[in-house]
């Protein structure tokens, strides 16, 4: 079969929408009665709270006023461990933290009694950063402050290691990163007839509606969930949207009117989850043309003060720790701590952009010590077919690393300029090239895919006109990443009808089955592919065997009246976990990247200009090229924010330059373009052969960009983010500028 | 205070502080949602509305000031189930368009740019369609598929007036 739809550049499902501002976001949503919610938070990161009064001498009448003490069942967020409070009741572990709600229907007078709440606290000391959690008396969880700790082993590295012919050390740091998705987090909450109704700016419907059931005591069917049209998510409308929810849920039960609930910017920068930061220390050892021989990695990340999704985020960090090469002997042993600041959470790429900056780093510095280019080690050592991973998968087909490496260096003419820039360090702007080689596992870890029981169903009936139309009804959102119209392509493309007969049920719990969230970059491969057996499913019910001509089809649908096909995950044959140990296949496949990056560093004034970006990555198929292409713009740019712009300025426990002016993404003017190759080399178990690609932009420019700036500065960075001040400063360590 | 001033072609008049900011008074007082908030501090161009045909933040904008001046929103570009602009029928083409919640403010700041290369006969580049967008933040494309739509409405030469020119 040739595909007609997919592969194509079919018009984006909602873009009329978002092209004339029709579409409708949170804070678009007006519903008759509806008032305003407002958070009051802690001002102290850590601290015993002895009491939540309300100031005697203030007017409170039409305001609504919410405590721990209203919360119905357990003061708890359920999620992996419930550990976080929805409102601090006997303890304050991090600055903003939730304290009181408060709801009216006029604006200005709810920013005014916000500060009219008491809180009487005692301070705590506090736990600020990774090194101090290790280290505290003070305890922020359990006995030790961690969260999570994993290892991984394989072969013999203590053995190995001291016997290499060149050793190599090195540590690496990286910092905070806000999502800043433009539209801040929000949410409305209706009760009516004990039905909680949520319309949210979220990810995950079902995530919202399994948290609501476990704090209202509520069954299934008692808590609907909405997803509005959201504004961007990256992970930080994941885990997140629960804790809004379960506020507005509460003011709009005590108030008994619809509760919307907007953050403004500022709290969202400081209240909300971030990425983790992370410290990696690497102890590599290779023989003299810089094979790996043996690798030690320890992986520390700052979970912030709640447990949230931290596990999990550090189990996709270590188990991307060595990335796309081979090694036969390793151990990766990682830890999420615990300190006393708001709590970090999922960000596109779940740890995995963490790991792999070190790694790349540390392959960078191999080369160096070898004296070969960072092109010529990654080639040496990329993982090819038939290659083992850390945790003993074996990678049978598609290890499609040494491809996509291939393809980049050509696009970018890597070889002739790294040669051209090294040791030119005599002009005022200084040019550089960096390159950076990564895997991203798709779909959730080990058993996740199979525990979930995600599910998804089509439903074929006949339009009026007579003519066949389906209806996908899956949970998953689109956040913008082009999911609406990726599983339309699917849909009409498994049942052989036009992409216009094809729409989706509206994200709602009521009305679709729980098809897992919208996250770990397996919207397309996972849920896409539920879509297309659901498809395959409804024709076989239809007695075809494929796809066959419209005429057919209204025919048997004439006949048989609407079919409706359901599908849950079956794990691919041969997918065979140990989470205990951390060995087998951690993801059903990979998908492959190599970013490479070019830059000119002004030696004056240390400001740093792109020149020119290549990516190619291995998206297994490209279902919808300009979606694919951009998922990958997008995160390669969110990558080089994290590298070069970000920096997340975290003083006593809480953000200090909480605003879009001081905390700075890149922009337009900023960026060069982003030049895309795709790369496909299909996976069997994906609709079409796709693979994940959401998250695996967010991976390489990171590296990248820091291996260019080091050469075009001629200092070696082991951090991100690097800032013109940050150029300057350790140009003033080495010496290499004088203070003037 | 009554303040009466040229909304989108038609002659308006609101009662409203004078200090209220006009991104307020467009989507509360109006019900023009179309305009977004992305920062409430001028730095996003979430908000972006032409004044005068000039790109101006609405959420640093007090009302008083568009007392007799001409405002255009996205509102204006476009009428439902109509014929879109050539910059927003770029911008569906290029997919330009991801979350969707720069798109307004983008789509005003692009059509001011696309008025300007008119008035001057000048030809777009990749620099001056950057410089362009500078105050729009975008968080999900990277920016290229905008520019592309940008580039892409400027080769069809004239742009799309809005409906009331």
């Amino acid at each position: 079969m040739n595909p007609k739809i997919v592969g194509t550049r079919v018009p984006r499902d909602d873009g009329r929408q978002k092209v004339t501002g029709e579409s409708l976001y949170v804070d678009d949503i007006d519903i008759p009665g509806m008032i305003y919610g407002t958070t009051v938070r802690s001002p102290v990161a850590s601290a015993k709270v002895v009491s939540v009064d309300w100031d005697e001498g203030y007017d409170w009448t039409g305001i609504v006023r919410v405590t721990a003490k209203d919360i119905p069942g357990e003061n708890s967020l359920p999620l992996l461990i419930d550990d976080q409070k929805i409102l601090a009741d006997r303890r304050i572990l991090h600055m903003h933290e939730p304290i009181a709600l408060l709801a009216c229907s006029d604006p200005t007078r709810l920013r005014e009694a916000r500060g009219h709440v008491r809180l009487r606290y005692k301070s705590q000391p506090m736990v600020s950063q990774i090194e101090d959690s290790l280290e505290a008396e003070v305890k922020v969880f359990g006995a030790d402050n961690v969260f999570k700790d994993i290892q991984i082993s394989k072969g013999d590295p203590a053995t190995i290691l001291p016997k290499c012919h060149h050793r190599l050390e090195e540590s690496y740091i990286t910092g905070h990163q806000e999502h800043l998705y433009l539209e801040p987090q929000g949410m409305i909450g209706a009760w009516q007839d004990g039905v909680l109704t949520l319309t949210g700016s979220l990810q995950c419907p079902y995530y919202v509606h399994k948290a609501m059931k476990a704090v209202f005591g509520l069954k299934d069917d008692e808590v609907r969930v909405n997803q509005a049209v959201t504004g961007g998510g990256f992970g930080g409308k994941e885990e997140y949207p629960s804790l809004l929810a379960a506020h507005v849920a509460l003011l709009a039960r005590k108030s008994g009117t619809p509760v919307k609930m907007v953050y403004e910017r500022a709290e969202d920068m400081c209240a909300t989850t971030k990425r983790h930061p992370s410290e990696v220390t690497i102890h590599g050892g290779v023989d003299e043309d810089g094979h790996l021989l043996a690798l030690d990695v320890d992986v520390v990340l700052d979970g912030g003060a709640y447990c949230t999704l931290s596990p999990v985020v550090l189990s996709r960090a270590v188990l991307h720790a060595i990335s796309a090469y081979r090694c036969d002997h390793v151990a990766v042993r990682g830890r999420v701590v615990a300190t006393n600041t708001p709590p970090n959470g999922a960000f596109r790429g779940f740890g995995a952009p963490q790991t792999i900056f070190a790694m790349e780093r540390m392959m960078d510095l191999i080369a160096e010590t070898v004296g070969i280019s960072p092109a010529e080690v990654r080639c040496r050592n990329h993982l090819q077919n038939g290659d083992s991973t850390a945790t003993g998968q074996i990678l049978q087909q598609g290890v499609s690393a040494g491809a996509v490496l291939q393809k980049a260096l050509d696009a970018s003419d890597f070889h002739s300029k790294w040669e051209a820039y090294q040791g030119s360090h005599s002009n005022r702007n200084r040019r550089g090239i960096g390159i950076a080689l990564f895997m991203h596992g798709c779909g959730f870890t080990g058993h996740g895919e199979r525990d979930l029981k995600s599910r998804a169903a089509l439903r074929l009936f006949l339009d009026p006109q007579g003519k066949p139309r389906a209806q996908v009804l899956a949970s998953t959102t689109d956040i913008g990443q082009g999911m609406r119209t990726t599983f339309r392509q699917i849909a009409a493309e498994t049942l052989g009808i036009a992409f216009e007969q094809v729409e989706l049920a509206p994200a709602n719990t009521a009305g679709v089955p729980n098809s897992g969230p919208t996250v770990a970059s397996r919207t397309c491969m996972v849920v896409g592919g539920l879509v297309a057996e659901a498809g395959k499913g409804c024709l076989q019910e239809l007695g075809f065997s494929g796809t066959t001509s419209e005429v057919e089809l209204a025919a048997a649908l004439a006949s048989t009246g609407a079919v409706t096909c359901e599908r849950e995950y079956e794990p691919p044959p041969g997918l065979v976990w140990d989470d205990k140990n951390y060995r087998g296949s951690a993801y059903p496949t990979y998908g492959f990247g190599c970013t490479i990056c070019e830059v000119e560093v002004d030696a004056v004034t240390f400001e740093t200009r792109i020149l020119d970006v290549v990516t190619c990555q291995d998206v297994g198929r490209a279902i919808h090229p300009s979606i694919v292409e951009g998922q990958i713009e997008g995160g390669t740019v969110q990558a080089l924010g994290f590298a070069g712009f970000e920096k997340v300025v975290m003083h006593d426990g809480t953000m200090r330059n909480h605003d879009v002016s001081n905390y700075v993404i890149p922009t337009a003017a900023d960026i060069a373009p982003i030049r895309v190759l795709i790369h496909e080399e299909p996976y069997s178990g994906g609709p079409f052969g796709a693979k994940g690609i959401g998250e695996m932009p967010m991976d390489g420019g990171a590296p990248a960009y820091v291996a260019a700036v080091s050469q075009a500065a001629g200092v070696s960075f082991q951090q991100v983010p690097i800032l013109a001040e940050d150029v300057f400063a350790e140009l003033l360590k080495k010496k290499a500028v004088k203070r003037s | 205070m009554k303040i009466t001033f040229e909304l989108n072609g038609a002659l308006t008049t609101v009662d409203s502080p004078p200090l209220a900011r006009f991104l307020d008074v467009l989507r509360d007082t109006l019900g023009l949602t179309a305009t977004k908030e992305g920062c409430g501090e001028g730095e996003c161009g979430t908000c972006s509305i032409l004044v005068d045909g000039e790109v101006v933040n609405a959420c640093l904008l007090p009302a008083i000031q568009v007392f007799g001046r001409s405002v255009e929103t996205l509102e204006s570009l476009s009428d439902p189930a109509g014929p879109l602009s050539k910059l927003q029928e770029s911008l569906l083409a290029t997919d330009g368009a991801q979350c969707g919640i720069c798109t307004p403010g983008m789509v005003m700041a692009g059509t001011a740019f696309l008025r300007q290369l008119k008035a001057t006969g000048a030809q777009p580049c990749d620099r001056s369609i950057r410089q362009a967008i500078a105050g729009n933040l975008c968080r999900c494309t990277g920016y290229s598929k905008i520019i592309e739509g940008i580039k892409m409405a400027a080769a069809q030469g004239t742009p799309q007036e809005s409906a009331h020119d």
